[in-house]
């Protein structure tokens, strides 16, 4: 569904992806894990158009070959920090329904976005301008913006910044309940949270990918190798918990 | 909720009609007030063909193409600012943040030296060339913002990067039209000072019509990307995410706007502030969504400085004062006021 091989990319003359090989299809929900630096938010850029890196593919096709508008309609991206402005948080969701839009808005485009407002339980505030509400809020806003573009592809960089724990879960499961009929792929810094929903992990460090699977590659070396740092992985629930030591 | 959003819709419309009858009965009450009275019944002749040549001159002659320019000065900048605004997300970007006005000063104050010149008539210096004023007026504004505009083009200049160019290029022409103003002779100095008051009474029917053609063709191209500037204000990312070649239309916009500013400034000189106070105003009272916005703030622009045109000819009456000084003395306030706005926000 979306591929890379030997992905580079350079920003200012420095190299911040160093040859990525990466796979993912549908129904998977892939957390991107790593220390600052490491180039997850660069590699999701790249995987969802933002930046133009070549040698991306998407349902088989280069993303080079996509036009915008039919990019927005097969990857929605949702950014690490979101912007206020004066538009109500229903015009704001309802630019996510601009790929499929000639001028104005029809009824379906309309009636999406009371759906997916009403999904995040956040339908009361339809009318409120974004720089009225909370941080969290707002990054809801973000996500419920990128669910209204129904796409095949839900990329999310760092969405649980700034949450309570509460907004943590129910981003989180959305995500995952993205996944059940497509891929999701998130950039996290919470690697317990991570464990808790996604399916597959990607460990990045230096621009390269160093650990990619599932729950069984997580072992105390990886960390030590990819943070430096000391854990313990003991199981509580069933779910592996990852103690700094 | 379907149904409040329609409502919520409906609210803004009503602001809209609400701006456009104001902005008639201010255009109504221009025509009438003034040193020489014309009622309202004698307008409605004179509109309809009728009326004595003293009033047909009085009001077709002088006041209505003065009123609409005030109508069209007033939409550009009100439309330009909104949308430099969106763009460059920047609440305090309008089109004399690139430039534009001191460009054009530096362009007018040239044509003068070069020889466009004067000519003293009862103690008043008036342009004799004033075609080649405004032509030079025209390019020393748009060239501003080509010139930042090619640096964003090469070098791939961010937001804030394009409002500091401006910054620096506004710099340069004051530079430039200090030093024109050095070899300048004291009628050719008071040539370019009086250039620079903004006026609206230097607009015959020729300038109003080429004004009306350049802001219908630059309005009609900003509505059609109402919902990419929508996306332009949550930043380039969702505003690609979601399918808008922002980049592109960062430049189009820039552009179009420098350039329906710079035809009205080379007509009726520096009016500042419009394009700050009027998208502002409608963002304060019909919220952000530039689907609404943009006519909205084309309206607010309009009313604002054909009522402060009306001010600038009543208060020292018979005396007309440069319409430029009232918009500054409502503008430089509402300056002040969104900059401790922005501050507060942080």
């Amino acid at each position: 569904m979306i591929e890379t091989r030997g992905l580079r990319f350079s920003y200012n003359g420095r190299e911040v992806l160093r040859g990525i090989d990466f796979k993912a299809k549908s129904g998977e929900f892939v957390a991107i894990l790593g220390p600052n630096g490491a180039g997850k938010s660069t590699l999701v850029k790249c995987l969802s158009g933002i930046l133009r890196c070549g040698g991306v593919r998407i349902l088989g096709r280069p993303v080079e070959d996509y036009s915008q508008r039919e990019l927005a309609r097969t990857v929605a991206y949702v950014p690490q920090s979101a912007e206020r402005s004066f538009m109500t948080v229903f015009d704001t969701v309802l630019l996510g329904r601009k790929p499929y839009m000639s001028l104005t808005p029809s009824r379906k485009d309309l009636e999406t976005v009371e759906a997916v407002l009403k999904r995040l339980g956040i339908e009361h505030l339809a009318l409120k301008r974004t720089n009225e509400i909370s941080g969290g809020e707002l990054q809801k806003v973000g996500i419920a913006r990128a669910l209204a573009q129904e796409t095949e592809i839900l990329i999310m960089d760092e969405p649980t910044n700034n949450l309570d724990l509460k907004s943590q879960l129910e981003v989180m499961r959305l995500a995952r309940e993205f996944s059940e009929k497509g891929l999701s792929v998130v950039v996290m810094h919470d690697v317990n949270l991570a464990l808790r929903f996604a399916g597959r992990f990607v460990f990045m460090k230096n621009g390269k990918i160093v650990a990619d699977g599932g729950r069984e590659i997580l072992k105390p070396s990886l960390f030590r190798e990819v943070y430096g740092v000391d854990v313990a992985i003991e199981e509580v629930r069933g779910v592996p918990l990852v103690v700094p030591l | 909720m379907t149904m409040d959003y329609r409502m919520y819709t409906r609210r803004r419309l009503f602001i809209g009609l609400s701006l456009f009858l104001a902005l008639v009965v201010v255009s109504m009450l221009s025509l009438s007030l003034g040193e020489y009275h014309v009622s309202l019944g004698t307008i409605v002749d004179v509109l309809s063909g009728g009326g004595s040549p003293d009033d047909r001159l009085v009001v077709l002659g002088i006041r209505l193409p003065r009123i609409i320019a005030g109508i069209l000065v007033g939409a550009s900048m009100g439309v330009a600012g909104a949308v430099l605004q969106g763009y460059l997300r920047n609440p305090l970007a309008t089109p004399f943040t690139m430039g534009v006005s001191h460009g054009a000063m530096f362009g007018a104050s040239l044509a003068i030296i070069l020889g466009a010149g004067y000519s003293l008539n009862s103690g008043q210096v008036f342009l004799s060339n004033p075609y080649a004023v405004v032509l030079f007026a025209f390019l020393g504004a748009i060239s501003a913002t080509l010139v930042i505009l090619a640096l964003a083009r090469l070098r791939g200049l961010s937001p804030e990067a394009i409002v500091l160019a401006g910054v620096a290029m506004s710099s340069l022409f004051v530079a430039l039209t200090t030093l024109v103003q050095y070899f300048a002779d004291e009628l050719q100095l008071s040539a370019m000072v009086y250039w620079s008051f903004g006026n609206l009474a230097r607009a015959t029917w020729r300038e109003d019509g080429i004004m009306t053609a350049a802001f219908v063709l630059v309005f009609a191209y900003f509505l059609l990307r109402r919902w990419d500037l929508n996306a332009s204000t949550l930043g380039d990312d969702v505003a690609k995410s979601v399918g808008v070649n922002i980049e592109r239309e960062r430049l189009i916009g820039t552009l179009l706007s420098a350039f329906i500013t710079s035809v009205t400034v080379a007509f009726v000189g520096v009016i500042g502030f419009i394009g700050l106070i009027a998208p502002h105003s409608m963002r304060l009272t019909a919220g952000g969504d530039y689907r609404f916005l943009i006519p909205l703030s084309a309206l607010a622009g309009a009313l604002l400085l054909v009522s402060a045109d009306l001010l600038a000819r009543l208060i020292l009456s018979p005396m007309n004062l440069p319409v430029g000084v009232i918009t500054s003395f409502l503008g430089a306030p509402t300056f002040i006021y969104l900059l401790v706005r922005m501050e507060g926000r942080r």
